[in-house]
């Protein structure tokens, strides 16, 4: 054979063997190397999983009402990919559809739209689940209608009418609780992105419908439970040829609430009532809210925000009509953790602590005059009112602002005056720290507010955010305003200059006046409840809780939620016990005193504060009546205020006077514990009974609180 | 050559199936380079198995999950039986008759064309029905015939030394050009590149000039890049063709092949599932994995350690084949074995290659492994025609 021939003939050879190798080496590295890929992208592809959620917790109160339950509804829901195959893209069908719902066809097609294509509303009105989910339109619909949808499959494509659970609202004594409880909705791209690659079979799913605000959204792991999941094999048509797995549900928890529904009920309607009382004297009262804590372990008994709005609108979905009325009315967040208040006289609680840290006398006498100067500033008090010499107590009893500028100025003077840095003391602001504010509480509930504390540090803060812009003014010289009232904008200028250059400085006004809980400080309503139950307990900060203990369905304690302390007063407990004994008097002969004539005083005294801070601008004062009892052996502690609503004394002030009216059982000038709103005059200590079918034992007669006398289900 | 083949008959039907003690001699069976055949029976027992596991779901009758089993095994038997035959050829013979073979087999691939009588499978216009269910893919006969006229054009000089002249050479060509002609008509994208790389092989060993051999190779690249670039070939083709290289990308139905294989076979790990076992082969989630897919099965049932052992049985076969062409005493039966040798080699390559994501997805069958009669028994005719070869020069070494 040729020389050219063999030589040929072992190229070939050689050739063949190298693709042999590679063919080795490619399958060595897809079995071996990166198998396990594989395998898991194998497992996924043959199996299929149907999916069916575990009933949801029940939300109880303390004393185990249900405060939210479920109940099935007929949810008529739209595939949308099917939809979109119909002519016109099912236009026909959603008009048919909104004609027998009595809506509009756009009120339907405006929830089809997801979330952030062109065209399509706000969330929650847009659809912010899966493409290949069913959209839900329209809940609670009546059968005969279901019946006309199920019927005419061909008039209908894409529709489909189904019993679904849902939440049901409707609480014991027509407590509304919305900002505690919250609302469902499906769950977002974001969360199922967030949950990354999990093959759990209880990891979140498109499909389902999670917690979006409160509770419902706090504890939603526990309330969710776990799906029945059923895996089954499938080949590639689809027909199943096994099960491979099956997962039984597991019933979501139980939230054992630390609110009383019957005291909630009647916190509810005295904070709707004050607010009638400040638009009663012509202010515009516009919110407000009112919290009430068990002192002794930062419990909340009941707390309620003032617009609300009612839960159960969410199920099965909000209209964009129903939600901008929402938006409009301010009421889907909560006043009483995410409303940011000026605290007003409340405040002077802090003011005297950090005097009594830094070792002033809080025994000796101080001037009242009527008002006070620095420079061109006059600082004045509540309508002018001048005492005279009087103890600090007596300053406390009737508010008088001079007492305490006074405070605040030595203390100013003292951490250096003007010549201070920005490290200087600042004992107001750090005692406001440690009494709570300026950070959030830690209450069981999502999207809570810290507020601000006005201090040296804060301005430093603030002048570094916003230095550029007042630099910039102080140079342009607001060339808008100018061509109007060319005054009006030398003024500004002349702030903005003074502002840009020294705009970091802690000055005596701003010392004076963070003093008196007014300038810059905010707080929320439960924050001061916080600080005024540390007070009430000998110095103890808790972090609020909601939620007392969570139990299974089958009524076992999964946990039981121990107090916890979030700070402890660092002050001398001659301080304390001063502020202990001061309070009581405000409301004995203090700027306190009018809501409480007439209150058995003798028998349940109560310590309280008033407050009227004035808000930048031509607001009403908010009112605020920050206060606990009985004063010699602490139990509550109940914050009232309704922003633009005159006088903590005028506006709030009786509407927590009948609080611990119900509260204590009081009628007349007569305490009878068992006529109070809690059963036995004081929070359940132990915890409800629920009974193997996973009904909740209620209290029977007129406190389980439903009207029907169903009270032994 | 007229004394040989006496002597052959002669051997044989004094000889039979066993050999002649101790004492140095030929027989038939004893000549035949049982490697080859040994490596031929287990790869075809091993597909055999392979066949069954694919079939069991959805291609056997719901009644008798091992009736497409049963009709791949006689495919065996008949297939084995046609490997003997072709064992068995007079090599003059063969090569009298070799226009004949090539020219019915020409007449047969034409036949899909014909109305009534050819099926498309796949996009390919490639099958003709035949009574009883039965489909014959003429394109699979076709490769024998081409390597056997091509090897017999090629050594028309009997001089073994002489390098085949200009004539020869295109003469050659135009016998591999023609039926490819006709199967990239028929759509038939792998069986032309198998085709292709045959006759490239064959010519190569031939020892023609090696500038005929660069302006062969260039050409042929040159023919495809401007097939791609008139658009001569059909977008799917392209597709096809190009799917491979990112089939993350691509969602179309190669692509699909593509990542349904690659998980079957990712899947499988060293050891594999077991035979019944895969969920991707027994879901019938790789399309084809009877036939153009088998390899899937392998790698997800068997695992790391069956397939290579799958893989080392072809290279063993394949080895055979090449010391077959390289012992061969003639040029004729040289170039009979290298174009069989080219032809099993890339046609695994490009098996294999298209399930492991490095080939592109064209539909031809791994030889012996996947089920279709017309494969299996060209392959076995293949195997017979090797061991002629050997035979030949077996005897001619005394």
């Amino acid at each position: 054979m040729s020389e050219r021939s063999n030589l040929r003939l072992i190229v070939l050879g050689i050739l063949i063997f190298s693709l042999f190798a590679t063919l080795v080496s490619r399958l060595f590295y897809l079995q071996v190397m990166e198998g396990d890929e594989y395998r898991a992208a194998a497992e996924n592809n043959s199996v299929r999983e149907v999916v069916e959620p575990a009933v949801r917790g029940l939300i109880l109160d303390q004393a185990g009402r249900p405060l939210v339950s479920n109940r099935t509804s007929i949810v008529v829901t739209i595939n949308r990919q099917e939809l979109n195959q119909q002519d016109e893209k099912g236009d026909v069908i959603i008009k048919r559809l909104a004609k027998i719902l009595g809506t509009s066809p756009e009120s339907i097609s405006e929830r089809l739209l997801p979330c952030g294509t062109e065209g399509a509303p706000k969330p929650p009105i847009c659809w912010n689940g899966s493409t290949y989910q069913a959209v839900p339109v329209a809940s609670d619909v009546d059968p005969q209608t279901a019946l006309t949808i199920m019927e005419k499959r061909s008039e209908f494509a894409g529709v489909t009418a189904k019993l679904t659970a849902v939440r049901e609202y409707s609480g014991p004594f027509d407590v509304n609780a919305a900002h505690i409880l919250g609302y469902l909705g499906p769950v977002t791209e974001e969360q199922i992105t967030e949950q990354g690659q999990s093959d759990a079979y209880d990891r979140l799913r498109r499909t389902d419908t999670i917690g979006r605000s409160g509770l419902e959204n706090f504890y939603d792991t526990q309330l969710r439970g776990k799906p029945s999941v059923t895996t089954l094999e499938v080949d590639t048509s689809g027909q199943v040829t096994g099960t491979v797995d099956q997962k039984p549900a597991v019933s979501g928890d139980y939230l054992v609430s630390t609110i009383d529904a019957k005291l909630q009920s009647v916190v509810e309607k005295q904070l709707v009532a004050a607010v009638q009382r400040a638009q009663g004297q012509g202010y515009p009262g516009d919110s407000g809210a009112a919290v009430v804590v068990d002192v002794r372990n930062g419990q909340v008994l009941a707390m309620a925000s003032y617009p609300t709005y009612d839960p159960g609108i969410w199920v099965g979905g909000v209209s964009q009509k129903q939600y901008r009325s929402l938006v409009k009315s301010d009421s889907l967040s909560s006043n009483a953790t995410q409303g940011l208040f000026a605290p007003g006289s409340t405040y002077k609680v802090v003011s005297t602590a950090a005097a009594g840290k830094e070792g002033y006398s809080l025994y000796a006498d101080y001037q009242c005059p009527r008002q006070v100067k620095l420079g061109t500033q006059i600082f004045r008090n509540y309508e002018s009112s001048a005492y005279g010499r009087i103890s600090l107590t007596r300053a406390i009893e009737v508010s008088c602002n001079t007492v305490f500028y006074g405070l605040a100025d030595r203390m100013w003077e003292a951490a250096g005056g003007n010549d201070a840095t920005r490290d200087s003391a600042d004992p107001i602001a750090d005692t406001a720290s440690m009494f709570g504010f300026g950070s959030p509480t830690g209450i069981d509930l999502p999207g809570e507010s810290a507020g601000k504390v006005s201090g040296r540090a804060f301005k430093v803060q603030n002048w570094e955010a916003k230095r550029d812009t007042w630099c910039e003014n102080a140079i342009t010289g607001y060339p808008e305003t100018r061509k109007t009232d060319p005054k009006l904008a030398d003024y500004y200028t002349a702030l903005d200059k003074e502002n840009c250059a020294d705009g970091f400085r802690w000055r005596e006004g701003d010392a004076l006046n963070a003093a008196i809980g007014q300038g810059d400080t905010t707080v929320t309503p439960l924050q001061m409840a916080m600080a005024y139950a540390a007070i009430a307990n000998g110095g103890t900060v808790y972090e609020p809780k909601l939620v007392k203990a969570i139990m299974g369905a089958d009524g076992t304690v999964v946990e039981r939620m121990a107090p916890t302390v979030k700070s402890q007063l660092d002050l001398p407990k001659s301080t304390i016990s001063f502020l202990q004994n001061s309070l009581p008097g405000v409301t004995t002969d203090g700027s306190g005193e009018a809501p409480f004539i007439g209150f058995p005083l003798n028998q349940i005294p109560v310590a309280s504060k008033t407050g009227s801070a004035q808000v930048t601008g031509d607001k009403v004062s908010t009112s605020w009546f920050a206060s606990y009892a009985p004063a010699n052996k602490p139990r509550y502690a109940i914050v009232m205020m309704v922003a633009q609503g005159g006088t903590g004394s005028k506006t709030s002030g009786p509407s927590v006077r009948k609080i611990y009216e119900a509260l204590f059982g009081i009628e007349g000038t007569t305490v009878n514990p068992n006529k109070s709103v809690l059963i036995g005059g004081a929070p359940s200590k132990a915890l409800p009974v629920i009974r193997p079918d996973g009904t909740p034992v209620t209290p029977k007669g007129k406190m389980s609180g439903v009207v029907t006398a169903a009270g032994s289900n | 050559m007229a004394k040989f083949y006496a002597s052959t008959r002669a051997d044989d039907s004094l000889v039979g199936a066993g050999s002649r003690g101790g004492s140095r001699g030929h027989g038939y069976w004893r000549d035949l380079d049982w490697v080859l055949l040994i490596s031929g029976l287990a790869l075809t027992i091993l597909g055999s198995l392979l066949v069954w596991s694919a079939s069991r779901a959805d291609l056997a009758s719901p009644t008798d999950p091992q009736s497409y089993l049963k009709r791949h095994l006689i495919n065996v038997l008949v297939a084995i039986a046609l490997g003997y035959l072709a064992s068995r050829l007079n090599y003059r013979w063969l090569r009298a008759y070799t226009p004949i073979i090539y020219g019915a087999s020409f007449f047969l691939l034409l036949l899909p064309f014909v109305p009534g009588i050819g099926v498309t499978v796949a996009g390919a216009r490639a099958w003709i029905d035949l009574p009883g269910g039965l489909t014959l893919q003429p394109s699979e006969f076709m490769k024998i015939a081409v390597i056997l006229m091509m090897a017999a054009l090629l050594s028309e000089r009997k001089d073994i030394e002489t390098e085949p002249s200009g004539r020869d050479f295109l003469m050659a060509l135009a016998a591999a050009a023609l039926p490819i002609a006709v199967i990239l008509i028929q759509n038939d994208t792998g069986t032309v590149l198998i085709l292709g790389t045959v006759a490239i092989s064959v010519i190569a060993v031939a020892g023609v000039r090696s500038r005929w051999l660069v302006a062969l190779i260039g050409g042929a690249i040159f023919t495809i890049l401007l097939a791609i670039q008139l658009g001569l070939l059909k977008e799917y083709q392209v597709a096809r063709l190009t799917s491979f290289i990112s089939p993350d990308q691509d969602t179309g139905a190669s692509a699909y092949s593509a990542n349904q294989a690659r998980i079957a076979i990712g899947g499988g790990g060293w050891f594999g599932t077991g035979l019944f076992e895969g969920p991707q082969t027994q879901g019938k989630f790789v399309p084809v994995n009877e036939s153009d897919f088998i390899f899937t099965v392998s790698g997800e049932e068997f695992g790391f350690l069956g397939s290579v052992l799958l893989i080392l049985l072809l290279g063993v076969l394949l080895w055979r084949a090449a010391m077959i062409a390289w012992k061969a005493d003639d040029k004729y039966g040289r170039l009979v074995a290298t174009g069989v040798l080219a032809w099993l080699a890339f046609q695994t390559f490009e098996n294999i290659g298209m399930t492991l994501g490095i080939m592109p997805i064209t539909g031809i069958p791994l030889p012996l492994v996947s089920a279709g009669g017309t494969s299996l028994m060209a392959v076995w005719i293949a195997i017979g025609l090797l061991q002629t070869v050997r035979l030949h020069e077996v005897r001619a070494e005394i």
